[in-house]
């Protein structure tokens, strides 16, 4: 059931050019900027290779790419996330999902999981590009396959939250200013010190694009993607009259 | 012996804000039975099929589908069910077939059978060379007819309708209210509608709503016994349509 609904939601996001456009544009940036980071590391080589202890070309290149999708994906998760429930209310679309034996918890996981299928396939193009690095000399698999990690538990962390504002905004634009907002906020919060540091997904994000892996951090993307997840599933049965 | 129930509502109540929309509505459905859910815009007619399909919950008042509480049992009884609001619940961005088949996957409906369900659905509701039309490109009409089909391609006990032949033109009414008592063949079907005469024609017993309360709930010839409620009902209705007019 929940796959039913996950696939037709890619299917949705799929057919809309807005899409293809967005992610057209994020592979030209990505692209260039990996290009660009290639060029720069590749006229420091030379100086590089003097050095005792010189920073490898994984973490020259991939890790700050890595860096600026990580940026990339909060701005642009709200603009596909905006659409998942408040479009299909205001298309009265919602009702065939309200009238079939669906749970709300099945509603909201199926949306979420179509979702991050589609930011799955944008990151996985982003560490195909990391990889290709391999060609020219030997990649840091380690950093690369955390990066990886670090970047999909973030892209769930952000669809967890765009979903609930989807959830609770009539309107999509709404739905996405409102996601955006809280995320930037939350983004902020990593430059502030002590426990709101702690609170920023970014503080996170950081330490796993260093190639620390740390059950801590892990731990921390689980509990925000479950905390909004739970919230979107209590709205929805709370708008039922539910309890 | 008459035919088994397959959906009761007992003394639903629904409030929005502070204001009670529906007041105390119980009402009955037994097998190849065609109900008419009649009264005026407001009357509480939509908020009452949002309740009995499951969308919205009755503060309190319990409805049952097939015999599955649907506070306790929403999965089974909403299996049991089709549902078609006052807008079809359609995507634009869908073709005909693939829309029918996404809800037919959510009434889970087995993979052997979707092409068998899908097939009987689209000649019941006169769809077997639309198959491939995107849903945002037909007429008001015909994407009706596919908000009927999405309603029944699961093959449910209980169909439920608000107010299907709005906006449509003759032709197209007849056709649908054809359909309709085609549907009472095989399931039950609940119809909501302000016309008092679309209930004559097709329905066999009719529940009248004035204000979130049931007024009159029992046959056609009941109805036409009790002249007051049908000549009140009469001039709310010309009221409505010279409205409309």
């Amino acid at each position: 059931m929940i796959r039913t609904l996950a696939r037709k939601d890619l299917h949705t996001l799929f057919s809309a050019p807005s899409t293809w456009m967005m992610l057209a544009l994020l592979q030209f940036i990505l692209g260039w900027f990996f290009l660009a980071r290639l060029d720069d590391y590749l006229q420091v080589q030379t100086q590089l290779a003097q050095m005792d202890d010189a920073p490898g070309a994984t973490i020259s290149i991939a890790a700050p790419l890595a860096n600026l999708l990580a940026l990339l994906l909060l701005m642009l998760t709200p603009l596909f996330s905006m659409r998942l429930i408040a479009e299909e209310r205001r298309n009265q679309t919602w009702l065939l999902l309200a009238t079939s034996p669906l749970s709300s918890a099945q509603i909201v996981l199926g949306k979420f999981a179509g979702l991050l299928a589609l930011l799955s396939l944008v990151i996985l193009a982003a560490v195909a590009m990391m990889a290709l690095l391999a060609l020219g000399t030997r990649a840091d698999v380690g950093l690369i396959l955390c990066n990886l990690l670090g970047l999909w538990l973030l892209a769930a962390a952000y669809a967890a939250l765009g979903l609930y504002f989807s959830a609770v905004s009539r309107q999509p634009v709404v739905a996405a200013f409102t996601a955006l907002a809280v995320s930037v906020t939350l983004w902020l919060l990593d430059m502030a010190g002590g426990l709101l540091r702690a609170l920023s997904p970014n503080t996170h994000f950081q330490n796993l694009n260093s190639g620390l892996l740390s059950s801590a951090d892990i731990a921390y993307f689980v509990l925000f993607c479950t905390f909004f997840l739970m919230l979107t599933i209590h709205h929805l049965r709370h708008e039922r009259g539910g309890h | 012996m008459p035919a088994p129930t397959t959906l009761s509502a007992r003394n639903l109540v629904r409030f929005h804000g502070k204001r009670r929309v529906v007041d105390d509505v119980s009402l009955e459905l037994r097998r190849g039975e065609v109900l008419g859910l009649l009264g005026h815009n407001g009357a509480g007619k939509s908020t009452t099929l949002m309740m009995l399909s499951g969308a919205l919950q009755p503060n309190s008042g319990s409805v049952a589908v097939c015999d599955f509480d649907l506070a306790r049992r929403a999965d089974l009884g909403k299996a049991c069910l089709g549902f078609l609001p006052e807008h079809p619940p359609l995507y634009r961005d869908m073709r005909v077939d693939d829309q029918l088949l996404f809800a037919a996957r959510l009434r889970k409906v087995s993979k052997v059978q979707l092409p068998e369900y899908l097939e009987l659905a689209k000649r019941r509701c006169g769809l077997l060379d639309w198959g491939q039309r995107l849903v945002g490109e037909l007429s008001k009409g015909y994407q009706q007819r596919v908000g009927i089909a999405q309603a029944i391609i699961h093959q449910p006990a209980v169909v439920i309708l608000d107010e299907p032949t709005v906006g449509l033109d003759p032709a197209q009414i007849r056709d649908i209210r054809a359909l309709i008592s085609e549907l009472g063949d095989s399931s039950s079907v609940i119809l909501s509608t302000h016309l008092l005469h679309e209930v004559e024609q097709v329905c066999d017993r009719a529940v009248i709503l004035r204000e979130g309360r049931s007024i009159f709930n029992g046959t056609l010839d009941e109805l036409r016994a009790q002249s007051d409620i049908e000549s009140s009902f009469l001039r709310l209705n010309a009221d409505a349509e010279s409205e409309h007019a």
